[in-house]
């Protein structure tokens, strides 16, 4: 086998990002601390630039760098969504971590290189650039997460997270070199075609499976490897919260899609039981333990885990109506949580930032629109009609009624009943309670754009919800198609 | 004329008031709030009339959808945005935007806090009410039926009484349930249909065992909404806690919403199944029509002896629906109508002296018709037209019903007939013991009684209920050819799936 220079350019966004990195970091350490929101701002020109970049890429499925890469819809529909979520958060960290005093220009620069991971968690075609992505994705995080040196429960909530997900990755790679063992490759293609045939799996493949299935449900914080989320969530800076419960969650769910349907596409019904009960019990107890939490930060983790619960219900079903389910609903999701996290970051009373729920009392009299834009994201993530939120349900739905799924469907729909209590209790808090101290005005001409767009899209999503809708199908039949 | 889009108009338009009070109504001044009232009772208003020309337009000897539109939603998954009215969902339209003027107006004084947001909600309601009745796709129609819960529910929690956070999460959170599975139904009734379609999936015919399963989940749904006996428990606390115009639209149309769907669902989607499961309906409603009628006797606050008349004419309803002949049916839906306006002006009535005293409690009244008189008239108008005296709307359409109940079984007939009775008992002595008796107490000798406005409120109500009960034919018109095909298309669709071989059953 001759070797040839690989094709570069279904790469060219994740080159381009790490390109962009790199330079942004020389750049900062030239000019120092002062130099934060310049460089805030290129991150996020990069990132878009990224996304422009990926857009770009068309569609047809090309396998390049001797099959560890892949690019295809999937990939575009997913990278996007990440690329523009990051950049989101990166708009949302700016502001705050300069009224914060914790500004550094690292912090947008290793948002960047998480996001690079994140990008190759989706083009991971092979066990090893899998790895490869999830952990440069993780250390980046870890960092950040622990960013507020200062504080003991930021740095508690790094080392927490550096510990469990240092765990995680040992359970996947441990699981991978299981499959690499009885199966006799990392390649995603030849694994597939290993059990196309029909082959029965041997015992070992199945239980590598099982531990990489473990190692990235903890990743995606399904049941029971949740444990983490509650903590890490309350612990870090809210805006690395916001970021963690946007893009590495859509990551590490197209990850965990492309890897069941690809190469384990054909061992179905051996996996399809462990996501049923992960998808359930997520929800479940999403929706339980978020009840009696009284800090929004926590509730969100809850609320998150919950989400994750639904989103498996589309990836249970392991058909392309599924997959396009799961994708619509990260699509939705990601908006309402960055709005969600935009009105966390807005609750300042004289000066400090307050994180108990009680603290948004009587926000419709002393800040309407802000109370507004929360109640559309609350009854959007409740899943009430007209809702963005509503048409995510619905489709993920959708595809467990068609794969006959009725009792997963049934707990579905309920828990999310369940989970409509706690959403209406911040509606309650912010509607029916008397207001108890104004919040400060925080004049962030970002946030508030954020806040408009994301809250706009998720109320009027049901005006024109064809293209997005239709990016979904064609995005999840091109993992199908291969 | 048919050619604009009358129906899409009068959904819509109370949105355009909502804009227009969202753009020119800033601050809080006097001056702001009484615009803010105005544009609301106009919008109002103007949609009334323009739901009007919906009447002019509709041919009562089209048994079909009319004034139909049609347009592309999301293509791919075979959802359009589909909108029509036939002879059954038409007068639910101009009911609800006939009740929203009078709510604006009954609000006029009593709402006071946050009047802006007031109107906001009403007005979003009235667009998702006509819109979920002219809705004939199923993902259009849940969004509507769905969504009226988020103005309610802020209606009940924010301008409530004491209890107000329990009632509208009760509401809430008992709707929500009943509608999700609902939300199933649908979505498996799409893999059968291949489309969203309303008046395509009624032509689908579906297996027995499924039906059976589709049925109850959608009648988790409606039995909540309409509300039937034992799910009915949350109507009594959001009654109490909303305030008096949250009262009558949740009376007026919202518990019509269940009785409409399963005229519109139930009935002709799942023959086989409304057949099979026809005698819990029965035995539901009429425990509703006896047991509430008992537990309304024993009530102490005026509202919640309204709130449980209204569980009892519901059974009424349903008992006339699940007859399954022209006179049951016909019987329904104008019993429906005549409650919408009846129990909306009892709650009014209920308004006018809780405006005045601030206590709905029964005994703090007594002998109001020495100085009230006017308002005396009124409240005995309306309780006989709810205890079903002939020549009001009530007569009507009991008489229908427990006709339609007598053609199909004698014994439901006459247990229903005694409900009347007790219907009778509780009204009776709830107006006794508030308008007759001495006038002792100093705070209810002081009140005043009806002024213009609240004349200009009951006398709309008053000329309805007297124009269903004295000329019921202008309504019953309306409604004959479409209930007609609706039978035809159940007995049809039975007699297939028998084989033909039963055919008695089928002619019932």
């Amino acid at each position: 086998m001759t070797a040839v220079f690989p094709d570069i350019w279904p790469a060219l966004p994740e080159i381009f990002l790490a390109c962009a990195g790199m330079a942004l970091l020389l750049i900062g350490v030239f000019r120092g601390d002062g130099f934060t929101r310049p460089i805030g701002y290129m991150t996020m020109v990069a990132l878009l630039l990224a996304a422009i970049l990926t857009m770009g890429y068309g569609t047809g499925r090309v396998v390049t760098f001797n099959g560890l890469f892949v690019m295809d819809a999937f990939g575009v529909f997913m990278k996007v969504l990440i690329l523009v979520a990051a950049s989101l958060s990166v708009l949302l960290a700016l502001g705050f971590n300069e009224r914060e005093k914790m500004a550094r220009f690292e912090f947008p620069v290793l948002m960047l290189f998480a996001t690079l991971g994140m990008l190759m968690m989706v083009s991971a075609n092979d066990l090893i650039s899998l790895y490869v992505g999830l952990e440069t994705q993780s250390l980046a995080l870890y960092v950040i997460a622990a960013f507020r040196r200062d504080s003991a429960k930021s740095s508690e909530a790094g080392l927490k997270y550096f510990v469990l997900g240092s765990l995680s990755s040992g359970m996947l790679l441990y699981g991978a070199s299981m499959v690499y063992g009885f199966a006799g490759t990392t390649s995603f293609d030849k694994i597939a075609a290993l059990f196309a045939g029909g082959a029965h799996p041997s015992v070992g493949v199945i239980i590598g499976l099982v531990f990489v299935t473990a190692g990235l449900a903890f990743k995606i914080s399904a049941v029971p490897f949740h444990m983490w989320t509650p903590d890490v969530y309350e612990g870090a800076p809210t805006p690395v919260t916001a970021f963690f419960a946007a893009a590495p969650k859509v990551a590490a769910i197209a990850l965990f899609t492309r890897l069941l349907i690809e190469p384990f596409g054909h061992l179905a019904h051996q996996w399809q039981q462990i996501i049923i009960v992960s998808s359930i019990l997520s929800m479940s107890l999403g929706a339980f333990a978020a009840i009696t939490q009284s800090n929004i930060k926590r509730l969100m983790a809850y609320s998150s885990i919950g989400h994750v619960g639904y989103a498996l219900v589309g990836l249970a079903s392991g058909t392309q109506e599924g997959v396009r389910g799961v994708l619509i609903y990260m699509a939705v999701y990601v908006v309402m949580n960055i709005g969600t996290f935009a009105v966390i970051l807005c609750m300042k009373q004289q000066g400090r930032m307050v994180e108990e729920i009680k603290d948004l009392a009587g926000l419709s009299r002393t800040n309407p629109m802000l109370a507004g834009a929360m109640a559309v994201f609350m009854f959007s993530m409740a899943g009430i009609p007209p809702m963005a939120g509503f048409f995510s349900k619905l489709y993920v739905f959708l595809a467990a009624i068609e794969a006959q799924l009725y009792t997963l469907a049934v707990i579905g729909v309920l828990t999310s009943v369940v989970g409509a209590y706690y959403y209406l209790r911040i509606i309650k808090i912010m509607y029916f309670d008397e207001p108890v101290e104004a919040f400060d005005k925080i004049g962030d001409d970002g946030m508030t754009g954020i806040l408009i767009a994301t809250g706009l899209f998720t109320l009027l999503f049901f005006v024109v919800p064809a293209p997005i809708l239709n990016y979904a199908a064609a995005a999840a039949a091109s993992l199908f198609a291969g | 004329m048919a050619s604009w889009p009358l129906l899409s108009f009068t959904t819509f338009l109370p949105l355009a008031g909502v804009a227009l009070i969202l753009l020119f109504c800033r601050g809080n001044t006097p001056d702001v709030v009484r615009n803010v009232r105005y544009v609301a009772l106009w919008t109002t208003v103007i949609t009334f009339v323009l739901s009007l020309f919906i009447w002019f337009n509709f041919d009562p000897r089209n048994p079909g959808y009319q004034l139909v539109e049609k347009a592309e939603w999301i293509p791919e998954f075979g959802i359009s945005y589909h909108m029509g009215v036939d002879g059954i969902s038409m007068l639910f339209v101009i009911l609800s935007t006939f009740l929203m003027p009078l709510c604006i107006l009954s609000s006029w004084e009593a709402v006071q806090t946050r009047v802006k947001e007031y109107m906001i909600a009403f007005l979003v309601l009235e667009t998702l009410m006509v819109g979920m009745f002219c809705a004939l796709d199923f993902v259009l129609f849940y969004m509507f039926f769905e969504g009226v819960l988020i103005p309610m529910f802020l209606i009940i929690g924010v301008w409530g009484g004491a209890r107000r956070v329990y009632a509208a999460f009760k509401f809430f959170l008992y709707t929500l349930l009943g509608s999700v599975l609902m939300l199933l139904a649908i979505l498996a009734m799409y893999f059968a249909a291949g489309t969203t379609d309303i008046p395509t999936i009624t032509a689908t015919h579906f297996p027995r065992n499924m039906q059976l399963w589709l049925w109850l989940a959608f009648f988790a749904s409606f039995a909540v909404k309409v509300p039937m006996w034992p799910v009915h428990t949350w109507l009594p606390d959001a009654h109490v806690e909303a305030p008096t115009a949250g009262s009558v639209i949740l009376a007026g149309v919202l518990l019509k919403m269940g009785g409409y769907g399963f005229l519109r669902f139930n009935i002709p989607m799942l023959p086989e199944a409304t057949e099979y499961f026809a005698p819990l309906v029965y035995t539901l409603s009429i425990v509703a029509v006896i047991y509430t009628s008992l537990v309304a006797l024993a009530q102490e606050d005026m509202k919640k002896l309204i709130a449980y008349s209204s569980v009892a004419h519901m059974g009424f309803v349903t008992i006339g629906m699940f007859a399954l002949n022209q006179q049951g049916i016909e019987g329904s839906i104008f019993t429906m109508l005549s409650h919408g306006i009846v129990s909306g002006a009892l709650f009014l009535c209920v308004g006018v002296v809780y405006d005045r005293l601030h206590t709905r409690e029964i005994a703090r009244y007594g002998g109001l018709v020495k100085n009230m008189p006017k308002y005396a008239v009124v409240f005995l108008f309306m309780t006989m037209a709810s205890v079903g005296l002939p020549g009001t709307s009530g007569f009507v359409g009991e008489f229908l019903v427990l006709l339609g109940a007598f053609r199909d079984n004698t014994w439901v007939a006459f247990l229903a007939a005694t409900g009347m009775v007790l219907g009778a008992a509780y009204a009776l002595w709830l107006f006794r013991r508030v308008v007759y008796g001495k006038l002792v107490k100093p705070d209810v000798r002081a009140m005043f009684d009806l002024n213009t406005r609240e004349v200009a409120i009951f006398l709309p109500l008053i000329a309805v209920v007297l124009w269903m009960g004295v000329y019921p034919n202008t309504f019953l018109n309306v409604t004959s050819a479409s209930v007609g095909q609706l039978i035809q298309t159940y007995q049809t669709k039975l007699a297939a799936a028998q084989g033909g071989a039963d055919v008695s059953v089928a002619a019932r």
